[in-house]
């Protein structure tokens, strides 16, 4: 039942939704920052009245349309994986998580594809105000579906508003409004999205400035860099700010990730923060291997400071979660996966009572679960039970340090791009800095890099968990065969990886062929 | 705010819902219909591009129903979710395939640069316009004829078939009603296609088409009503919730709740009158009895196999694992949350309604697609 875990099976499983959202992640962010300049420009237009501005509109929404269409193709099967692939995470918290995945269909997909309609096929058939709002709704829709997910994938994060319930065995909502805040929610829901805004300015400006190289268009590029410059500085203050409180919960709610992002495994007062930096085995320990960090930059103090707020601050590291910290009340794996398991026997215990018809017995234990000191003390630590040895809640610590350092690092260099492109628009010279433009196209696949890491430490920073404590990806999984998992993960990535070909082709071609050429 | 709504009510009001949901995609379908013609109904390419930009204004709706159906049966009756999508794995990838390569055909068909070839997505067209429907009624099927799955005290769902889904496909009753709904869906794109195209062949053709697709249509509703009216059926003791067999439970159910009988009745000569108009009369509005119809059959089909203490996910290999609205429903708190976000969808239909008509007040014609004038054309 929730033993004899195929490992194979998981791990294809995984590899599977890792696949196909990190497909979908490469459109995603485009959709969500690219609606927002369609709006500025289009208001623009309806402002003025100036064919310019529409001309410029129309240009970034035939773009904008090629790249929807594959983030709407990639997005069903995400969908319906939760399903498909992790049937039975999707019944022990589908209470909880299944609500804002319909909410998302109902407030926001309907928009987005409603008002898409309207942008794409209402030009001179409805009012120049109509398509405006049109747009405008087009973008709000994107960023509400961001939201509506986000708030889903923030849950598993970090699981609060609900209660378990040991008859149905799941968890079952009990305070929607603490899900809508969550703190993880609101933090990754302004990350992810100006995530989004800033990958979109950067991808206005590198098309843009090459169209000026190729003395193509340039009123045009010349005008859309501007929008994008200042549309995307902003972005990005909102992007870094965001990025550090997602951090800064994220000591609190997932103090192994946060350990795991600065390879930080023995905990210290005044820890520093690491810039850069090159990890180095030191030996291997039980079920995992230790690291250091070496030929760093740091700056000294600054993680205490950012997780506590005070120099002084102990930062815990990897090796106190293991094994334990009882100076700093830091419970040891092995005693949670203790805890783990008297929960676990206590749900055994009451389903074996029920299934022999012992009614008093199943009641008596059936009040223990609602107890509020059991909860806290062993139900809490339900998912460390079907861990084997305390290793287990050890990320892949290198992957998930390398890539924070690389998001990170980059989005300190997107802002310095987004100011020079500013001030050099209003210079007026930027036609004449040549360095400059053929560096902005060289960041753009950096940008989509940045992306990527950004959710790659998000969720292999979580392993083992789907549910932060209460279920690890072991137990998560539909029970189908491993190579059948296989199969659909080779599909996939022949499929997505087809259509992201033709994608890339077409989105060269129509940028070749400019704003005024119309197809064929 | 404090509200005594009961569990069962709530479960109900979901079904219902959910079923409303599961009838506007059949309706919808009529774009994946619409789709299945491109290669046999359209005489040249001005033809076939009219019929795709027909479509192809309309097949987020479909899609984003399809999603939006799926949320809600997760949100509200999760077990299913998880039992049906984890189990049937093979016929729910189909489908999903199917949409995956929908979703960019429009967009790339016609694009320079598309390295895959015109044609190739003209392929992926048909292959989700005739996929889809048959599979997703196949699957349907399933909720009259049972599946093979077994749920432990965990409540977690296990498939006992190697196949993974794919034995509902050799179920005569399931394959009857795929049949049913392909060519339901195929009449409902015809009638679309005389609704908003303005070309005088186009619309012969599509009038002439609809005779043997109306026979192909009503052989398999007839098979499949006939079968699901004397069948057994998997009824519920309310009491035990234990599932038993019962004889011709799905035609005690229509008598049992005569208002469900009733929308299956009007429903089913709105098609045949939608059928009517289409093949004696030269009328542009077909779609609009045949679209209507569609809705309210479905949904009294999806009501029968919920409503009056009827399992409406049975599974054949263990009767008692089968799934009802009430052992797959969410919690008492999740379903009146989320009732409160239903009130919304009469808002959504609204503008759903008023942006259709702001940009169908021109049909589609010849001069449209060659100019490629202002607009946007797949
Ligand atoms: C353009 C892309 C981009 C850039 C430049 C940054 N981020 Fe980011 N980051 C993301 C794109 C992203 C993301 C893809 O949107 C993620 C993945 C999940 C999420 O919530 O946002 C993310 C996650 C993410 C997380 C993990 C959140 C979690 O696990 O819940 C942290 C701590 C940061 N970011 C911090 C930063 C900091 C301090 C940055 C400083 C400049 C930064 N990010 C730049
Ligand atoms: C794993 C979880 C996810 C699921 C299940 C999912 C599901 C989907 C689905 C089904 C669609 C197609 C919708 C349509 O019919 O138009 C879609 C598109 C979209 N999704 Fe996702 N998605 C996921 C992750 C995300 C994330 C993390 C974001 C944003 C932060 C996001 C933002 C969007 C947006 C903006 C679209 C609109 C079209 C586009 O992709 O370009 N999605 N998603
Ligand atoms: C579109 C943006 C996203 C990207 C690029 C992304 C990326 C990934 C990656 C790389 C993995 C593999 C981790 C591993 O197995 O080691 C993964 C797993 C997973 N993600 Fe995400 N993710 C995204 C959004 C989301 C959201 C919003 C949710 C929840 C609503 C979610 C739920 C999951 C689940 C359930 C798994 C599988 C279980 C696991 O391995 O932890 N993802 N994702």
């Amino acid at each position: 039942m929730l033993e004899n875990i195929d490992l194979s099976l998981v791990n294809w499983s995984r590899a599977q939704f890792a696949l196909t959202a990190l497909y979908h992640w490469l459109f995603v962010p485009l959709t969500l920052g690219l609606s927002f300049i369609l709006v500025i420009m289009e208001t623009k237009y309806f402002r003025t009245g100036s064919e310019v501005w529409k001309k410029i509109t129309r240009f970034w929404m035939k773009l904008f349309g090629i790249n929807f269409a594959i983030g709407v193709s990639t997005g069903i099967i995400l969908e319906f994986q939760f399903g498909t692939n992790w049937s039975n995470y999707s019944w022990f918290v589908g209470d909880i998580f299944g609500a804002p995945l319909a909410i998302e269909g109902i407030l926001a997909f309907f928009m987005e594809s409603t008002f898409i309609a309207v942008m794409f096929f209402g030009w001179g058939k409805v009012s120049k105000r109509f398509h405006l709002v049109s747009t405008w709704l087009v973008a709000i829709g994107a960023s509400l579906s961001a939201l509506w997910i986000l708030v889903a994938g923030a849950w598993m994060e970090n699981p609060v508003g609900m209660v378990f319930n040991p008859e149905t065995a799941r968890n079952e909502m009990n305070n929607f409004w603490e899900v809508l805040t969550n703190p993880v929610a609101i933090d990754k829901f302004f990350h992810t999205v100006t995530s989004g805004f800033v990958l979109a300015s950067l991808f206005v400006i590198a098309i843009s400035a090459w169209f000026i190289l190729k003395n193509r268009e340039k009123d045009m590029a010349l005008k859309s860099i501007k929008v994008a410059a200042v549309f995307g500085f902003f972005a990005s203050v909102v992007l870094i700010f965001t990025g550090d409180t997602s951090a800064r919960t994220l000591a609190k709610v997932q103090p192994v990730k946060f350990a795991a992002m600065e390879a930080h495994y023995a905990g210290e007062n005044n820890a520093g923060l690491t810039v850069i930096g090159f990890l180095k085995d030191v030996g291997e320990l039980d079920g995992f291997t230790e690291k250091k960090v070496v030929a760093k930059i740091e700056i000294p103090s600054l993680l205490s400071i950012m997780t506590n707020g005070s120099k002084n601050s102990y930062v815990p590291g990897i090796k106190d979660f293991v094994y334990g910290n009882e100076e700093h009340n830091i419970l040891s794996a092995e005693e949670k996966m203790r805890r783990g398991r008297e929960a676990r026997d206590l749900l055994f215990s009451y389903k074996e009572a029920k299934k022999t018809g012992n009614e008093v017995l199943a009641d008596e234990l059936k009040i223990k679960f609602d107890d509020a000191e059991f909860q806290q003390d062993c139900f809490k630590y339900f998912g460390y039970a079907f861990l084997d040895k305390p290793g287990d809640i050890v990320p892949n610590v290198p992957i998930v340090f390398y890539s924070f350092h690389i998001m990170v690092a980059l989005g300190f260099l997107f802002i310095l791009i987004q100011i020079l492109a500013w001030f050099y628009s209003y210079r007026n010279n930027l036609d004449t800095k040549k360095w400059f433009l053929r560096l902005a196209i060289f960041i753009l696949p950096l940008a989509y890099v940045a992306q990527e890491t950004g959710w790659i430490v998000t969720e292999l920073g979580r392993q083992p968990w789907v549910i932060q404590d209460l279920m690890p990806v072991s137990i998560a999984v539909s029970h189908v065969s491993s190579a059948t998992v296989q199969l659909t993960f080779w599909l996939f990535t022949i499929l997505f990886t087809a259509l992201l070909v033709a994608e890339i082709s077409i989105m060269k071609r129509q940028i070749q062929n400019g704003p005024k050429i119309e197809e064929e | 705010m404090y509200l005594a709504i009961s569990h069962a009510f709530l479960q109900e009001y979901w079904w219902f819902i959910v079923s409303l949901l599961g009838s506007l995609l059949v309706f919808l379908m009529f774009v994946q219909g619409g789709q299945s013609f491109i290669f046999t109904l359209a005489g040249d390419e001005s033809e076939k591009t009219m019929i795709i930009n027909a479509m192809g204004r309309k097949w987020e709706f479909t899609f984003t129903t399809l999603v939006t159906f799926g949320g809600a049966l997760f949100a509200s009756f999760p077990l299913f979710y998880a039992t049906s999508f984890g189990g049937a794995y093979w016929v729910w990838m189909a489908i999903l395939f199917s949409f995956v390569i929908q979703a960019v055909a429009y967009e790339y068909r016609s694009r320079p640069g598309n390295v895959l070839g015109k044609r190739t997505f003209e392929i992926f067209l048909f292959l989700n316009g005739a996929l889809s429907p048959l599979l997703i009624g196949i699957v349907v099927g399933t909720f009259f004829t049972g599946a093979n799955f077994s749920i432990n005290d965990m409540n977690f769902g296990k498939w006992e078939s190697p196949w993974y889904g794919l034995e509902a496909v050799l179920n005569l009753r399931n394959l009857s009603l795929g049949i049913t709904v392909l060519f339901l869906s195929r009449l409902l794109g015809l009638m679309y296609i005389v609704n908003t195209i303005d070309d005088v062949e186009l619309d012969a053709k599509a009038r002439k088409r609809s005779v043997i697709n109306s026979v192909n249509f009503l052989a398999g509703f007839l098979f499949f009503v006939i079968s699901l009216l004397v069948s057994e059926g998997f009824a519920v003791n309310p009491d035990t919730g234990e599932v038993f067999m019962e004889k011709f439970k799905y035609l005690h159910n229509f008598l049992a709740t005569p208002l469900v009988l009733i929308i299956f009745l009007i429903g089913t000569l709105l098609v045949l009158y939608g059928l009517y108009r289409m093949i004696f009369t030269g009328k542009k509005d077909p779609i609009w009895f045949g679209g209507a119809g569609t809705v309210m059959v479905v949904l009294a089909l999806f009501l029968v196999a919920g409503y009056n203490n009827t399992s409406f996910y049975p599974s054949v290999f263990d009767l008692g694992s089968s799934l009802t609205i009430r052992n797959a429903s969410s919690s008492l708190y999740t379903l009146k949350t989320m009732m409160w976000v239903s009130f919304i969808i009469p808002v959504v239909l609204v503008y759903i309604w008023y942006a259709w008509r702001a940009i169908n007040r021109k049909p589609i014609d010849r001069t449209e697609i060659e100019e490629q004038g202002e607009g946007h054309i797949y």
